[in-house]
């Protein structure tokens, strides 16, 4: 789908070499390795449970919160180690993300919500113009900007949590579930939203369980099962693969055949709770 | 109706200085959750640094001096033991800072004695009369420099990158994390800040018509802390509603203790917490706290 130069020597983007994860005695990561070159977008997917917000909150240093830890391998990013870096030493390498569930600030405004984005990055007038462009891409969020963010719509929620995170200047943007519990429409404009914020230069990990989405977005994807990839390849390439259309996509097996048939992105809703 | 007034001029002078002390709690509480039981004796050292250097520095220098003492000791308690303290319950921290108040309070106690100290403050024990209203100027000192201090500070809440790092901390820390705060610098700052509140609390509750500071002030800060609760313990608006309330009924009740006599003596020192368990039987958030939601 994207085509884009790998760029200069050094500056890989997002790798991950052979990581495990566990929390206390429950392993929930073993032997990932996956690599998200500068400029494109790469999708994760999985069911329920397969280990997708954990991959995440590995890169972002954030397992402490739920008392897990790096148990082997590395994380990096262009030359940086992110393994073991603290959460705001990450977010200060440019990988920001976008949590499980928007996780807005319910008791703030959609303002502060905003400037609580820029808080890692220390550039007032990159502030600025960071904030410039989430209005532009987000015109919602200027009308709102002095409401609750608790007051917002599922969709709008999303909106502050994505341009929240553009706040602080990423590099490389992580994504857990933006289409989550949203109404097709708002769905598809989110997905809007990450191909414009991709064309703009920035990284994209994208992690879901609506593999419709998530592969229509992408040019690379990795499958995730318990805790490990089975699958791996182009993104369109996994689309037409029979396993990835049985178990994501909802197409084959008992569900309706007619389905096939129908347009490329067909939109079919049960996708996501199929896994 | 003179008496009245002064008592409630009076009353909302402790009340001010209460809310300091109360503001200390919820700020720590909001960033860390921890009940601070400890705020007692950050008070306590806060007052025994200006009570000991302001005869050598002067008043105004002393008090400043009182002010960052107890600022770093607040910013040390939370380096040195909550940070490092590896637990995942916070009522396991509560008491925690139960064991280093009693280990500061004990060696201060020790210190001070039986004296009674004089901080030396410029206010001494002149009373300004109003026609026929008489209110001590240190009252009036303590209610302008409380409200002050107090607005400042909120102000630094809602409009400072302090102040949004602060409050998305104590909202989600986890997401906060994701936007680059540091935690432990916002529970450490946090924490020198209740110790600076804590020590100009102390300034205003030793001096006139209080004859100094002397080894009770400890007990007498803890009213303060049916202030903080019955406000909310994570709001600051109630922690600000919760020491007026808290000063005001002391100083009426107080004042009025003749007339109350048939409940008996110090009704004064009672008050405080029957009203705070009065407000909780029926708001169990307090008037301005965060009801615990549980979302099946």
């Amino acid at each position: 789908m994207n085509v884009h130069d790998p760029g200069p020597p050094g500056d890989s983007g997002l790798t991950v070499r052979d990581l495990a994860v566990s929390y206390g005695p429950v392993t929930a990561l073993r032997g990932i390795s996956l690599d998200v070159p500068r400029g494109s977008v790469v999708t994760v997917l999985g069911g329920n449970g397969a280990g997708k917000s954990t991959l995440l909150r590995a890169i972002s240093g954030t397992l402490r919160f739920h008392r897990g830890g790096i148990t082997a391998g590395e994380i990096g990013f262009d030359r940086a180690r992110l393994s073991g870096a603290a959460t705001s030493a990450v977010v200060s390498h440019g990988v920001v993300q976008v949590p499980e569930g928007r996780k807005v600030f319910a008791r703030m405004t959609v303002e502060e919500n905003l400037r609580a984005g820029a808080l890692g990055a220390r550039d007032r007038r990159a502030a600025a113009e960071a904030r410039e462009r989430v209005l532009t891409l987000f015109p919602v969020l200027a009308e709102r900007a002095r409401q609750r963010a608790g007051l917002l719509s599922g969709g709008e929620q999303q909106m502050l949590a994505i341009g929240r995170a553009l706040m602080a200047r990423p590099k490389m943007l992580l994504l857990d579930e933006p289409t989550l519990g949203l109404a097709p429409m708002m769905a598809a404009r989110i997905a809007d939203t990450v191909r414009e914020i991709n064309s703009q230069g920035t990284t994209v990990l994208l992690v879901e369980q609506n593999a419709a989405m998530a592969l229509s977005l992408a040019s690379h994807a990795y499958v995730l099962e318990v805790g490990e990839i089975v699958l791996s390849g182009p993104a369109a390439e996994l689309a037409e693969s029979d396993e990835v259309r049985r178990r994501y996509l909802g197409i084959g097996d008992d569900r309706d055949e007619a389905l096939l048939s129908g347009a490329a992105p067909a939109r079919p809703a049960l996708t996501r709770w199929s896994a | 109706m003179i008496t009245f007034i002064e008592l409630l001029v009076n009353g909302i002078s402790i009340g001010a200085v209460y809310a300091l002390i109360a503001l200390g709690f919820v700020v720590i509480f909001k960033a860390t959750e921890v009940v601070n039981f400890a705020h007692a004796s950050l008070l306590l050292v806060g007052g025994f640094i200006i009570a000991k250097t302001h005869e050598a520095l002067g008043f105004w220098a002393a008090l400043l001096l009182g002010l960052a003492g107890a600022a770093v000791l607040g910013a040390l308690i939370e380096f040195l033991v909550i940070r490092r303290a590896n637990v995942v319950n916070h009522s396991v921290l509560a008491i925690v800072t139960i064991g280093v108040d009693i280990v500061l309070t004990t060696e201060l106690t020790r210190q001070i004695g039986t004296e009674v100290l004089a901080l030396g403050d410029p206010w001494g024990s002149e009373v300004l009369h109003l026609g026929a209203i008489n209110i001590p100027l240190a009252r009036i000192a303590a209610l302008l420099a409380a409200s002050a201090v107090i607005a400042a500070f909120l102000l630094a809440f809602k409009y400072t990158n302090w102040g949004v790092a602060m409050r998305a901390t104590a909202e989600d820390a986890e997401t906060a994390a994701l936007m680059g705060v540091r935690r432990g610098r916002v529970s450490m700052g946090a924490w020198a800040v209740a110790g600076a509140l804590a020590a100009l609390a102390a300034l205003f509750m030793c001096i006139f018509p209080t004859p100094g500071l002397d080894r009770t002030v400890t007990a007498t800060a803890m009213k303060a802390f049916p202030a903080a609760i019955l406000g909310g313990l994570d709001s600051t608006t109630g922690a600000l509603a919760g020491g007026l309330i808290i000063g005001v009924t002391e100083s009426l009740v107080g004042g009025y203790q003749g007339e109350l006599v048939f409940l008996g003596r110090g009704l004064g020192d009672v008050a405080p917490f029957l009203v705070m368990i009065i407000v909780l039987l029926i708001r169990p958030a307090g008037l301005f706290g965060t009801r615990e939601l549980a979302r099946v």
